[in-house]
């Protein structure tokens, strides 16, 4: 029954949003308000719809109703209740009915809060956002529908892999998904821009804080991933320039630049073809990401293909290829901006170059990721690209944003001269040659490490210096404290520090990436019970091994004790777990995560007789920095984006002596 | 709009058909970088028989056949072929050696039991002889030449044209 009454809705969903998309666009070239308010109805319907489908297919997750394929596929019968509901985006077609239910949502929600303003781009802006949905729907429709049936039912479904039923995947699809869907929305108002002919920066001011959201969510989504494949994989890293990790780090760099180049536009009307081509190419990769996921062209722990998909996600990227580019074309004379560079050392130019830099970065990561098939396609040749490459290219040019981001918020607009400059870099500067001085003198020898210190310490000597002249400034024009001061221009101009701190996490993080990687410590050993490894200050003692059954699996681990420097730290458990329907076991690992540095310990393999272990031990320094960066990321957007009646009632309070 | 216009929106269209062109290759497809060189030798303890080397076996055709009672359902199809083939050509000097995977000893014999296999099978303790043959699946065989060189890697079952046209090859002595 459910299975009729969702692929009924699913084919009712895509009749109610392609009219949607076709009365909006009639309604808006007739000037018909009627159609227009029938169209918009219609996006309320198609969500109301969707909603109605994502609730089926829960509820028969959740009562394990195995006689639709989709969820024998993703869930047992034993599973808990949380990774029943998380099975709806464990594999394809759930994943497709999530995105296309969370674009509904969001085409809702604009459709609703900009319809009464806006007139003329609204229509169009609703059309691209239904069409969007048109292709998810016929995906489903026609593609791969989560509701089909299986016969004979199974007695129990084969359930998610058991690498997935844990806490991390209630959080991280959502968090990328939020993202991708999101930028579909400045893409939108963007193609709706160029149709209707409005090029001005209406388009940009709209969609600012939701491009700004949508970012937030992809950049927690890609820290969340870093961080659960750390805690959980077993090989002690975070990122494998895995081709669809390299999909989601795409259009976050591209999403980057463009929020950066938007900044640009706003003050000073130039690089308006830039940010059309960004945001053009935001969205494009994020279409290309799940093209890459569900196609099965290219290898990846991540994907999951089936059948059409690969061919409709091509048709559906080819599409929204040559239809934005097609617009840009057709719109370019008008595009021209109206302020030309005045010079190469200026505000200006550094964003210019700050778009190079990600876009640079962005054209080396997808070379890389299509080099394969490139290679294949051209010379017949298999290869494939790995971390070398990645990192050869990524490191410099992130070295060289870090520098930027020093540089951007100091350097004057138009024309920044010598006096300018000097006052604004200098002691930035010498903090950082002073504080590479001093890890220096404390030992930090390695040239990598004491040029990442050098790029780091300026940009957060910048940020730094940034905040406290304009503290200073403040308190001594209105007579508040210092931190009141403080806290007012956060507030007041909240978007620039806001953005500041964002950089500040951004710097804490790479600093977090590049001491890791330099300094990161490994050591395996074969243990017999009573033996020790010693790492670094650490000492590992190999007390046993352990075995026991868990609900869904077999536990076997390895009691061991730690010391460092003669001091015990209690016990670490790193382990094995054997699941039925697995082949191999999965690695249960065992750390003690500080803010300094990490002691990371896995049972690489074991006697059955329990009597030795093979124990390999990491000490990773200052990797939470990673983690511990990107909460301040989130931090700042959190106060960029703060509305803005709230924010000044806030002032207001703060300051009783103002008239 | 004019034809200089247009060519920005086609200026995507390479990277379509490259992608495109991804439908029809298979990333899971690797091939073997021991083709065409020295195969890896190996000593076998086989079943119910004395220790065997590939070394010993120079001047003959060698076929090795990775494979594991749990393989399914591939190995269980190559099997007859490779028991048939065994007693076809044993008497014109090939060789055939059976590598059993990751597998328990009383179910790699029953499948053997089960096959007829008269052919020299034996386990490969601690998976030396799969790594170094860069085996990452069962069922592969591999054919060998009579200078000890790897001339063609066969990933999954056999089929009875490649069977024929490989030992072909080996008896000539071409080789690879």
């Amino acid at each position: 029954m459910i299975s009729t009454l969702g692929g009924f809705t699913i084919f009712l969903a895509l009749g109610v949003a392609l009219y949607a998309v076709i009365a909006a666009i009639a309604g808006a070239r007739a000037n018909r308000e009627d159609w227009l308010a029938s169209s918009r109805n219609a996006v309320l319907a198609h969500f109301c719809l969707v909603t109605l489908a994502i609730f089926l297919l829960e509820y028969a997750l959740v009562t394990s109703d195995f006689s639709l394929r989709y969820v024998a596929n993703t869930s047992t019968r034993g599973s808990l209740t949380r990774y029943k509901i998380a099975g709806l985006w464990g594999s394809l077609e759930g994943s497709i009915l999530l995105w296309e239910w969370l674009q509904a949502l969001f085409a809702t929600l604009v459709v609703a809060r900009y319809s009464d303003r806006h007139r003329e781009l609204m229509p169009y802006v609703q059309a691209v956002l239904q069409g969007i949905s048109v292709f998810f729907l016929a995906l489903m429709a026609f593609g791969v529908n989560p509701f089909a049936r299986v016969f004979p039912i199974p007695p129990d479904g084969r359930g998610l892999n058991p690498l997935l039923e844990v806490t991390d995947m209630l959080v991280h699809p959502l968090l990328l998904y939020l993202g991708y869907v999101g930028f579909s929305i400045p893409f939108a108002f963007a193609m709706a821009a160029l149709i209707t002919g409005r090029l001005s920066d209406e388009w940009l001011t709209i969609t600012r804080r939701w491009t700004v959201v949508a970012w937030l969510f992809l950049t927690c989504g890609i820290f969340y991933g870093g961080w659960w494949s750390y805690r959980t994989l077993g090989w002690g890293g975070y990122w494998a320039w895995d081709p669809v990790e390299n999909a989601s780090f795409m259009p976050w760099l591209t999403g980057t630049a463009f929020i950066h180049s938007v900044m640009i536009q706003e003050r000073k009307r130039m690089l308006k073809v830039w940010n059309l081509l960004l945001i053009t190419l935001t969205f494009s990769l994020v279409i290309f990401g799940t093209f890459l996921t569900r196609s099965g062209i290219l290898g990846s722990v991540h994907a999951f293909a089936d059948g059409p998909v690969g061919v409709m996600f091509l048709g559906f990227l080819t599409l929204v290829l040559l239809f934005s580019f097609g617009l840009i074309a057709y719109r370019s004379d008008r595009l021209k901006g109206r302020g030309e560079l005045d010079s190469v050392v200026s505000r200006e130019s550094a964003f210019l170059l700050n778009n190079l830099v990600l876009v640079g970065i962005c054209f080396t990561v997808f070379l890389g990721t299509v080099f394969p098939l490139l290679s294949e396609a051209l010379r017949g040749a298999k290869v494939s690209v790995g971390t070398p490459y990645f990192n050869r290219v990524s490191v410099p040019l992130g070295m060289s944003l870090v520098l930027l981001m020093g540089i951007g918020p100091l350097i004057a607009w138009g024309r920044a001269s010598l006096n300018n400059l000097r006052r604004n870099f200098l002691k930035p500067l010498l903090a950082a040659v002073l504080g590479t001085a001093l890890l220096y003198g404390l030992g930090v020898h390695e040239f990598p490490a004491l040029l990442a210190f050098l790029c780091c310490f300026f940009a957060l000597g910048a940020i730094v210096f940034e905040f406290t002249v304009a503290t200073r400034a403040r308190a001594r024009a209105t007579g508040e404290s210092r931190v009141a001061a403080f806290a007012t221009l956060l507030l007041k101009s909240r978007r620039r520090y806001g953005g500041l701190i964002v950089h500040v996490g951004v710097i804490v993080a790479i600093i977090g990436i590049a001491i890791s990687s330099i300094y990161k410590v490994e050591h395996e050993q074969t243990l017999r019970v009573g033996e020790s490894l010693t790492i670094g200050r650490y000492v590992i003692r190999f007390d046993g091994l352990a075995a026991g059954e868990r609900p869904t699996h077999v536990l076997v681990w390895a009691n061991l004790a730690a010391t460092k420097d003669g001091a015990s730290l209690g016990e670490l458990t790193p382990g094995q777990r054997f699941y039925p329907n697995q082949q191999s076991p999965f690695a249960s690992v065992d750390a003690r995560y500080r803010w300094n540095e990490d002691l990371y310990v896995v049972l690489s393999a074991f006697e059955r007789d329990g009597k030795s272990a093979t124990i390999k031990a990491m000490i990773n320094p200052m990797i939470s920095w990673i983690w511990i960066g990107g909460a301040i990321i989130l931090l700042g957007v959190i106060v960029a984006v703060l509305p803005e009646r709230r924010l000044a009632m806030l002032a207001l309070r703060s300051r009783p002596q103002e008239a | 709009m004019s034809w200089k216009k247009a060519l920005i929106p086609l200026a995507t269209l390479p990277v379509i058909l490259l992608l495109a062109y991804g439908f029809w290759t298979d990333p899971k497809a690797i091939p073997s970088p021991l083709v065409r060189k020295e195969a890896p030798n190996f000593r076998i303890a086989v079943f119910d028989g004395a220790e065997m080397s590939l070394a010993s076996q120079r001047g003959k055709p060698v076929i090795v056949n990775f494979w594991a009672s749990w393989c399914f359902p591939a190995c269980y199809e190559e099997a007859p072929l490779m028991e048939a083939t065994w007693r076809k050509y044993k008497d014109q000097g090939l060789v055939m050696v059976g590598v059993v995977i990751q597998d328990k000893d009383p179910n790699a014999r029953e499948f053997m039991r089960r096959f007829g296999y008269s052919f020299p099978n034996g386990p490969d303790p601690g998976s030396k002889i799969s790594i170094d043959f860069g085996v990452y699946g069962v069922p592969e065989t591999f054919f060998i030449d009579r200078q000890g060189r790897i001339a063609y890697k066969q990933v999954g079952a056999v089929a009875p044209e490649v069977m024929e046209a490989q030992i072909q090859a080996l008896l000539k002595g071409q080789g690879a």
